[in-house]
């Protein structure tokens, strides 16, 4: 093959190789969520009751033990700790249910959830539930309608001292 | 002594095709697919070069990540705009270029006995560059960042290694640390040091390991790259706002293809392909394969004095030299690593006391493949020839990894296949052509700069020139000499050269 048509050769091959390269560094672009859809994403982490409440030690009990270990009053008869269970409704239909284990070996840990929910967006009335006991009612519960706006992450979060669920960056259309 | 294996797979049909057509167009010397591992090595100092310009710009923290990067790109264009396209477009070439190889490696079967080694240092490498890639990504901090950071971590959160979901803290601005971004830096500095610590282990056993693609080719990549730069510059695309869920990204698919993936396929999903990828790849090498090594090269203490021509020869530093334990004045001795010898019998052809033109009949060499003996072959060649007619009878040596010479065979034409075509010592030629035994030899094997063996093809033409020991004797006609290079595919090419030879032969032509 003469020279020069080694050249053009030489340059298609180049201009191919980084043509692909160019191309497939940016594109496609890739669509993972809609124009109309939203995302909620519940994340948190709560330590669940103890699954056998913990009692004061009778005086009796504090007699037998050394000075030093006196100042311990409560005993816990296991440091298990109960599941906790979290709902959440939107619409009055179920978006989601999770039973959450306490980490830890010893299942004493705290029960821990990060999960990423793609919904429609618009006007949405949702109720966030939360059980952390063995019992089979819900103690925390949150109702909200709220706007969800195309694009935006809502975050649910959770903090018993604060009374429970925290809906956090929405549009609320009632409390 | 054997012939190479007429069935060959469709992909080997097609690699080699192509490579033909790239031969044309660069010539061997220059031909991209000969040339990727160093290619790899020139794409990885771009990036590195690349990015330590970039380094001294870049910010950590939240806010000042993306806008130290949109400085260097916008502000900066004349220099750091192009500095980063180019760290971007050489690390997706080095991705490309590291696939290519390795998949070029296993169609030729490069990976089996004693090659285990680099194939499976290897291994680490495809992890570790796309981790140092995904890494890179996240510093930008833009929307893909985000995206990409996300899913990723989302993924990692699937190992039950984490009791909190790391996730958690890529929920807002707030959960998000300034000292992520120092951290990433870290990574994306050490993590590269450990690639460019794994090339040296990857690349350790070979002898002469060509770790810079020549002058000519990466001139023409890196102009490539620079026109990319200027024409499609690296851009960032627009900052990272945990707030909002950009929906729809550009994304890399060298680099980034893993977090689409997570989209359709659960992270377990995931994680299965990547082990089972990883798995695959590192058992490759002893699955069972038709592939059965012949014998290594054995050492004859009586008859090796230590000249080192082996040890120099070998492209797989299997041989090495140790002081001498049978008592013979010489210094030292050659050894043989058996786990790092491929047999292709270079050494043998290396060493000096290989001519044939020794008298004992049953001549033993300082190096020699037990399978193959030297004696052996002259005992062979010398049966041949005798049965040779015809007014020009001409001798063919060739290699088992290239084209079939067994086709050649004819009435006038006898042939040899070797392990390699540098097991042929210089000398077998001139006994070849000594006394009119036969009019011309003609040398064969792999194609130019592709030597199966790495430098079989490299050796013998630097011996034949009378460059390398051990040379061709001046004695000896170069006219009556033709050496052509055909991998399988080049058959009738091959062909068409010997009956050329032989015709040039047969007019008295002797060019």
């Amino acid at each position: 093959m003469i020279k020069p048509l080694q050249y053009m050769g030489q340059g298609l091959f180049y201009a191919l190789f980084f043509g692909v390269i160019g191309y497939f560094s940016t594109w496609p672009t890739y669509t993972y969520l809609q124009p109309d859809e939203t995302l909620i994403k519940l994340s948190f982490g709560h330590a669940g009751q103890l699954k056998e409440a913990c009692r004061e030690r009778t005086p009796e009990e504090l007699a037998k033990l050394p000075m030093y270990q006196r100042k311990v009053t409560t005993i816990c008869p296991s440091r298990e700790r109960a599941d906790v269970v979290v709902e959440l409704e939107m619409d009055g239909k179920q978006l989601y249910h999770v039973v959450l284990p306490p980490t830890g070996f010893a299942h004493s840990g705290t029960s821990n959830i990060y999960r990423r929910i793609p919904v429609k967006a618009g006007v949405h009335t949702l109720k966030a539930r939360l059980k952390d006991h063995i019992g089979e009612e819900f103690n925390f519960m949150h109702e909200e309608t709220v706007h969800l706006v195309p694009g935006r992450i809502m975050v649910i979060d959770f903090k018993s001292a604060t009374g429970g669920f925290i809906f956090k960056n929405k549009n609320t259309t009632q409390g | 002594m054997t012939t190479s294996s007429s069935t060959e797979s469709l992909a080997r049909r097609t690699l080699l095709r192509f490579e033909g057509a790239l031969n044309k167009i660069f010539g061997n010397d220059l031909n991209p697919f000969y040339h990727l591992g160093a290619l790899g090595f020139f794409f990885f100092w771009v990036v590195t070069v690349s990015g330590l310009y970039i380094y001294v710009f870049y910010d950590t923290g939240v806010e000042d990540a993306f806008a130290s990067v949109e400085y260097l790109t916008h502000e900066q264009r004349y220099l750091g705009g192009i500095m980063r396209s180019l760290h971007r477009y050489a690390s997706d070439a080095l991705v490309v270029v590291m696939l290519l190889h390795l998949l070029r490696e296993f169609i030729l079967g490069r990976y089996r006995g004693a090659r285990w080694f680099a194939w499976f240092t290897g291994v680490p490498l495809i992890w570790l560059l796309l981790a140092a890639g995904i890494n890179g990504y996240w510093m930008v901090w833009d929307k893909l960042a985000q995206y990409s950071a996300v899913t990723i971590i989302e993924w990692f959160d699937w190992l039950p290694i984490f009791s909190v979901p790391m996730a958690g803290y890529f929920i807002s601005a707030e959960t998000l640390d300034n000292r992520f971004f120092t951290l990433m830096s870290f990574f994306h500095v050490t993590v590269p040091l450990f690639i460019l610590f794994l090339f040296w282990v990857h690349i350790m056993r070979i002898s002469y390991p060509v770790v810079n693609p020549k002058r000519g080719l990466a001139l023409g990549m890196l102009l490539a790259m620079l026109v990319l730069s200027l024409v499609s510059p690296a851009l960032s695309q627009g900052p990272a706002d945990l707030g909002i869920e950009p929906g729809s990204v550009g994304v890399d698919w060298f680099y980034l293809f893993v977090s689409p993936l997570l989209d359709k396929w659960s992270a377990g999903q995931v994680w299965a392909l990547v082990g089972g990828i990883t798995l695959l790849l590192g058992v490759l090498p002893w699955l069972p394969h038709r592939f059965r090594q012949i014998p290594i090269a054995e050492v004859s203490l009586k008859n090796c004095n230590g000249c080192r021509r082996c040890v120099a020869d070998c492209p797989y530093e299997a041989v090495v030299m140790r002081p001498r334990s049978d008592g013979l004045h010489f210094a030292e001795e050659a050894v043989v690593t058996p786990d790092r010898c491929v047999s292709c019998g270079i050494c043998a052809g290396a060493c000096p006391s290989s001519t044939p033109f020794r008298s004992e009949a049953d001549y033993v060499s300082g190096i020699e493949m037990p399978s193959l003996p030297m004696h052996g072959l002259r005992a062979a060649m010398t049966a041949d020839l005798a049965k040779l007619q015809g007014d020009v009878r001409v001798m063919v040596f060739g290699c088992d990894n290239a084209a079939d010479i067994g086709k050649l065979r004819s009435a006038g034409v006898a042939v040899m296949s070797l392990p390699c075509t540098a097991m042929l010592p210089p000398s077998f030629i001139e006994y070849a052509l000594h006394e009119r035994q036969v009019d011309g030899v003609f040398i064969t094997g792999c194609r130019e700069s592709d030597c199966y063996h790495r430098m079989g093809g490299v050796w013998t033409a630097q011996r034949l020139a009378r460059e390398r020991e051990p040379r061709l004797r001046g004695r000896v006609e170069l006219g009556r000499i033709r050496q052509y290079w055909a991998s399988s595919a080049d058959f009738s090419g091959l062909a068409s050269e010997l009956e050329s030879f032989r015709a040039s032969l047969r007019n008295g032509r002797l060019t």
